[in-house]
């Protein structure tokens, strides 16, 4: 490119940057939305850097000029005089000195270890306890996440429903699913179900995701997060993808008004595995 | 003459300027390829910029309000104080949603140009003696990038970032011994706990990049100190560095690229929509998204989780959780391998000299092997992390997919390893400018036999155009460091 053209067109892509930029400062008044914003401040900038680009590439000298490297390591004799200077007045130190401020550095670092149990809230117990336990006890009432308590006959053949102990909507590890099978096909004992009723842990033991889909035909609990597949009619059996465990199941019974309540805390550890006792 | 008057009043009092000039005529390589660390330290600085902007908007808090903001739809719902936010800072706030979808775009960027650079650095062994300092910074800082791009993006509270950090939670659950109380000692309590979000913030605001911050400038430091090394040709030897100098040809250069970053997270950030929060919803207990991805460079990870099998040993007496090797040993022993590459290089071709002339990827036949493997491996592992989302639009059965990824993951990067090793070798050897210059001849000798590694590209080739001459400078007698001189050189290869 001749010299000449190569500033015009430098020129002009400074000109269009800066029409560019007006033309933000416009629609910004305007409140033109978000595509003119960015667009005319990108624009802007884009315009900008070709000008830069093409401003070097074509009227600033560029290439082969070299430079001469020393080498990074200096003389023998230097680094010697420095690890002299780095060990001065040390070989006076005397054993006893140095072996306890050894011991006083590692108390202190042990020391401010320490109140890093703080991280853990005053509103939470310990881990042990708290992935162990959810809300559910014999004779708290089912509630659907618009508050509505659950009778047998509100739980439809087909679908599934969510549900927490009544009063507690955001309780996470409480999470169930309630689901509506024929009573004839179940693979196990009816204990804990009501008429065909089942209620199951809605964490999925592999990473913790809310197993959200349920396939009416095939009567499986499928998590969104992994593809994990768990088989309603065994007893919310792992039956493909990545989740090992069962999903805990939450006794359920029906108390003097009618409603559905829980028979007790799921019969194994909610959401995803942790390293305990088997 | 204002210039002058300043560095006059300026120098008589701090006397910079030998030092300064020297730095002016610093000699930097021209090659395409150098380019990739820039783009990543621009679109830091573009992340520092937006984010500034969208800290002030931002309430990290999960306490619940009442969302009043334009978004008709969520009008008067009980939601969290930092989805709120960040749903008023997308709607209401003018530029904001500009901000934070350029924002986010940069953080794919920032991750994206730290990888390819990490490929440059691998595959011309820019990591040998005396790099291997700067390797370890650079590999700590990808490590840092993702972490941060992790903690940002859980931030707004939304009902996608949630089932995020569900999982990172039971990620945290699986470490044996330990886990459970790692992940409430993280979190301040089982999942999900108040403090989650402020705490997060603290971690992506002010704790990783100030960390960021200072192992960029350790980074820089190291650069400028050791010099660039340069690929190899003509006049380009271990002892100089040949190529642009920093002023003024290099920086205008280098401001441009500047520009050109933060024009292109722009144009995403206002043209391509990122993340919609309003349309994931809050996050709700017992609720997720479907299907739910993570960002790309965490993706690896939830696609290794997808595909490792329901495996729950019982070691010690204690069940394994199947989260351990996917999600703590996979990243673990990368970052580990990572780390210890030029070491365990150093070790198996004994080059310990140190090096300032790069190397073609083709000269080290094993590397490159190496390096293709490893990287048809985590690329299999991206793949993996929309499986349910590859099914959905192909009509393959999910598990299908899985199972197939199952044996492709292992067995897939030997394959590429092979080829890789082949074809590098018939380059070295064959002399061909590229995989297109190649013959059949030349793979069959790769195949069978060695050859030594043919000399670096003669002189004979045609010196490069000169540019537009510009007067020397006179050498001044008490410069600190010569000044760069302008040879004829051939091209770089």
């Amino acid at each position: 490119m001749k010299r000449r053209s190569a500033e015009a067109w430098v020129s002009a892509c400074f000109l269009g940057a800066a029409a560019a930029a007006v033309g933000f400062v416009v629609a910004y008044v305007v409140d033109a939305g978000p595509q003119v914003l960015g667009g005319l401040l990108g624009t802007a900038c884009a315009a900008l850097a070709v000008g830069l680009v093409l401003w070097a590439a074509q009227l600033l000298p560029s290439g082969t000029y070299v430079e001469e490297r020393r080498p990074m390591q200096p003389p023998e004799a230097t680094q010697t005089a420095f690890v002299e200077t780095l060990h001065r007045g040390s070989s006076g130190t005397p054993r006893l000195l140095r072996r306890t401020l050894l011991l006083a550095g590692l108390a202190l670092g042990a020391a401010v270890v320490v109140p890093l149990r703080s991280l853990l809230l005053p509103t939470s117990a310990p881990p042990a306890r708290a992935l162990r336990q959810t809300p559910w006890r014999r004779g708290v009432r089912l509630m659907t996440r618009e508050g509505d308590l659950v009778r047998a006959d509100d739980v439809p053949q087909g679908t599934d429903l969510t549900v927490f102990p009544e009063g507690m909507p955001r309780a996470d590890d409480a999470t169930a699913i309630v689901v509506r099978v024929d009573p004839r096909e179940l693979q196990q004992p009816a204990e804990g179900t009501v008429a065909g009723i089942l209620a199951f842990s809605k964490l999925c033991t592999h990473a913790g995701c809310p197993v959200g889909l349920y396939e009416q035909t095939t009567r499986q609990l499928f998590c969104p997060c992994h593809q994990s597949v768990f088989d309603v009619l065994s007893g919310a059996e792992a039956v493909a993808g990545p989740a090992a465990r069962a999903l805990p199941r939450l006794p359920l019974a029906v108390d003097g008004d009618g409603y559905l309540v829980a028979d007790g805390d799921f019969d194994g550890q909610v959401g995803p595995t942790f390293w305990r006792p088997e | 003459m204002i210039t002058r008057w300043m560095v006059r009043r300026l120098d008589d009092r701090l006397g910079f300027s030998p030092v300064a000039r020297s730095g002016l005529n610093k000699v930097f390589p021209d090659h395409w390829t150098f380019m990739m660390g820039e783009i990543a330290l621009y679109s830091f600085t573009y992340l520092v910029l937006s984010g500034v902007f969208l800290t002030l908007f931002f309430d990290a808090s999960t306490t619940r309000t009442t969302y009043e903001g334009g978004y008709a739809p969520l009008a008067g719902s009980e939601v969290s104080a930092a989805y709120a936010s960040s749903v008023q800072l997308s709607m209401d706030v003018r530029f904001g949603l500009v901000a934070r979808q350029s924002h986010h775009w940069a953080a794919l960027l920032f991750t994206g140009a730290i990888v390819v650079h990490l490929c440059r650095i691998f595959f011309t062994g820019a990591f040998r003696r005396p790099r291997g300092v700067n390797w370890v910074v650079g590999v700590t800082l990808l490590v840092l990038a993702i972490a941060n791009g992790f903690a940002g993006y859980s931030l707004a509270d939304d009902l996608l970032s949630g089932t995020g950090l569900r999982v990172a939670n039971a990620v945290l659950l699986s470490i044996p011994v330990v886990g459970a109380w790692a992940e409430f000692l993280a979190f301040g309590g089982e999942f999900p706990a108040e403090a989650m979000i402020p705490r997060l913030y603290v971690v992506h605001i002010l704790v990783v990049p100030a960390l960021i911050v200072t192992l960029i400038t350790a980074h820089m430091v190291i650069l400028v100190r050791q010099k660039h090394s340069h690929f190899p040709g003509p006049g380009r030897t271990d002892t100089n560095v040949v190529g642009s100098r920093l002023w003024p040809g290099y920086a205008v250069r280098s401001l441009g690229l500047l520009f050109a970053v933060v024009a292109l997270c722009l144009l995403l950030g206002g043209l391509v929509q990122i993340n919609p929060i309003w349309l994931w919803g809050p996050f709700e207990p017992g609720s997720a998204t479907a299907p739910s991805q993570p960002d790309w460079y965490v993706g690896w990870l939830d696609g290794a989780l997808r595909l490792w099998p329901a495996w729950e040993p019982i070691v010690f007496g204690h069940r394994l959780p199947a989260l351990f090797v996917p999600a703590i040993v996979l990243p673990g022993l990368t970052f580990l391998g990572l780390y210890l590459y030029p070491l365990l290089e150093r070790l198996m071709t004994g080059d310990r000299a140190p090096h300032q002339v790069l190397q073609r990827p083709r000269e080290r036949p094993g590397r490159v092997a190496f390096g293709v493997a490893a990287l048809t491996f985590y690329g299999l592992l991206l793949t993996a992390f929309s499986i349910d989302v590859v099914s959905k639009f192909t009509g393959i059965p999910v598990y299908l997919l899985i199972y197939t990824f199952r044996v492709a993951v292992p067995a897939l990067p030997v394959v590429t390893g092979l080829v890789a090793f082949v074809l590098a070798r018939a380059l070295r050897d064959s002399g061909a400018d590229g995989f297109l210059a190649l013959t059949w001849a030349d793979v069959r000798g790769a195949l069978r036999r060695r050859k030594p590694v043919p000399e670096a590209p003669s002189a004979t080739e045609e010196p490069r155009e000169a540019a537009p001459e510009e007067p020397d400078e006179e050498r001044e007698p008490e410069q600190a460091e010569p000044e760069p001189v302008r040879v004829p050189a051939g091209p770089v290869p």
